[in-house]
């Protein structure tokens, strides 16, 4: 919010004239291989540009952000930096968003993050019982089953056998840590660094780290495991 | 307001099924889905409404749990359009202008995303009073539903936790949801006992050594002698 990078402006009306043809230019042949939501979806487009409240390029280069660009590799890169930096490790725990900022991620659902670390002893799970939130600059978009009712429901009541869907079974000893982002902080799991793996780049560690490890859902496996999967 | 019902406060309601992981890259399953996410961020970008009225808007649609997540995200923008006056159910349907826009604050241009994504919203505020409760402290959670959007899951309503981090002072969702301003207040990582969330278990030792955090603004929460 006011943000001024972005362009303050009314909107214009010269778009007007050119809506029945943008709009009837498919043949019906090309609509009827477009589903339902494709059609709802471009009309919504279609009226947004006409009145100007939207530039269409804008939405080519959110998609693309992250689509390319904003994903769980930023995640993973933090996670291996911890690992092999304990001074950025403890920075990490005490103050995630500056931490984590030092690595060229922030912003849009990412501006109050919170770290929180696996050990033998407790093992942490995220996630937003009420929608989506989601940590977006180091995990990027959330997949389906996170936004999912199973999920949502289950996450907070029944965390081992949400990991169980995942195939993964932690020790009865380990204590299970639910966080429910229920304001704007967003969390980020630290998974345990495996044991094999003291001989490895900072690079091919954060090879090793899954999107879901770092929502909890999946353990980070040894080279041995990994490699007789 | 006097009726709030809202479809999207899943923690801990039963027959729902099994979770279906996905490979790390599929994000959409349709061309549309990207769109949506698009515009839905445009949209929200032009200022015309607060991300927490975005979740009331999106929680409050009947068919919520019959629908995907995008086409949630959809049906709510197409909601908020008409709801704001910027766009009629007719121009939504048909993609065609009807009426003249209405000013929006805001414009996202091509070249302005990369900043404004960058930059977000923060929504940590200056405190203007001190913070009523203290690391360690035990509380109890409001006893009652809001009748209007809030932020503390119905799962927690109503249990006794304790205050394990403080956030500092936050924008108050509930204000904004509402359309009241602002209103910022403390913000505290409460944690829960499973054995206080769920006295009754769906799965044998599903309770085993679990605790539950939320993050929760001070009013939803009162000191708690036991």
């Amino acid at each position: 919010m006011g943000d001024p990078s972005l362009k303050t402006t009314m909107p214009d009306h010269h778009h007007h004239h050119d809506h029945d043809h943008e709009h009837n230019h498919g043949s019906d042949h090309e609509h009827s291989e477009l589903s339902e939501m494709e059609l709802r979806v471009r009309a919504l487009q279609s009226v947004l540009t006409q009145k100007g409240y939207i530039d269409p390029a804008a939405l080519d280069v959110l998609i693309d952000t992250y689509q390319t660009q904003v994903g769980p590799r930023n995640g993973a890169r933090v996670v291996a930096r911890s690992w092999v930096d304990p001074q950025f490790r403890d920075w990490l725990l005490r103050d995630a968003s500056q931490a984590i900022a030092s690595l060229g991620y922030s912003g849009r659902q990412g501006e109050h993050l919170v770290a929180v670390e696996n050990t033998a002893e407790r093992h942490n799970l995220v996630v937003c019982t009420l929608c989506s939130c989601y940590p977006w600059p180091v995990l990027g978009l959330p997949p389906v089953w996170y936004k999912s009712a199973p999920y949502r429901s289950r996450a907070v009541r029944d965390p081992r056998g949400v990991l169980a869907d995942f195939g993964v079974y932690l020790p009865e000893r380990t204590e299970i840590r639910v966080w429910d982002s229920t304001a704007e902080v967003r969390y980020l799991v630290i998974p345990q660094r495996p044991a094999d793996s003291g001989d490895l780049s900072e690079d091919a560690l954060a090879a090793l780290v899954s999107r879901d490890a770092m929502i909890g859902t999946r353990l980070v496996e040894a080279r041995a495991a990994r490699g007789t999967a | 307001m006097s009726h709030y019902t809202t479809y999207a406060d899943l923690g801990g309601l039963p027959g729902f099924g099994v979770v279906t992981p996905e490979p790390e890259g599929d994000l959409f399953h349709a061309d549309w889905e990207r769109k949506a996410l698009a515009l839905t961020l445009a949209m929200g970008a032009t200022g015309s409404w607060n991300i927490d009225q975005s979740r009331a808007a999106r929680e409050t649609l009947p068919d919520y749990l019959k629908l995907s997540y995008y086409q949630i995200w959809l049906a709510a923008v197409e909601k908020l359009l008409q709801a704001h006056g910027l766009a009629s159910a007719d121009e939504i349907r048909s993609g065609s202008l009807q009426q003249p826009p209405l000013p929006v604050a805001r414009v996202l241009q091509a070249q302005a995303v990369s900043a404004a994504l960058l930059k977000g919203s923060p929504v940590l505020r200056a405190p203007a009073q001190p913070a009523r409760f203290k690391l360690g402290q035990r509380v109890r959670t409001r006893p009652a539903a809001a009748r209007h959007h809030t932020r503390l899951p119905g799962y927690a309503t109503g249990k006794q936790g304790v205050i394990e981090r403080i956030h500092g002072v936050h924008v108050f969702a509930d204000s904004q949801a509402q359309g009241l301003g602002e209103d910022p207040q403390w913000l505290y990582g409460v944690v829960f006992d499973a054995a206080e969330l769920w006295p009754e278990q769906a799965r044998p030792g599903a309770s085993q050594g679990l605790k539950v955090s939320i993050d929760a603004w001070e009013p939803y929460l009162e000191a708690s002698s036991a």
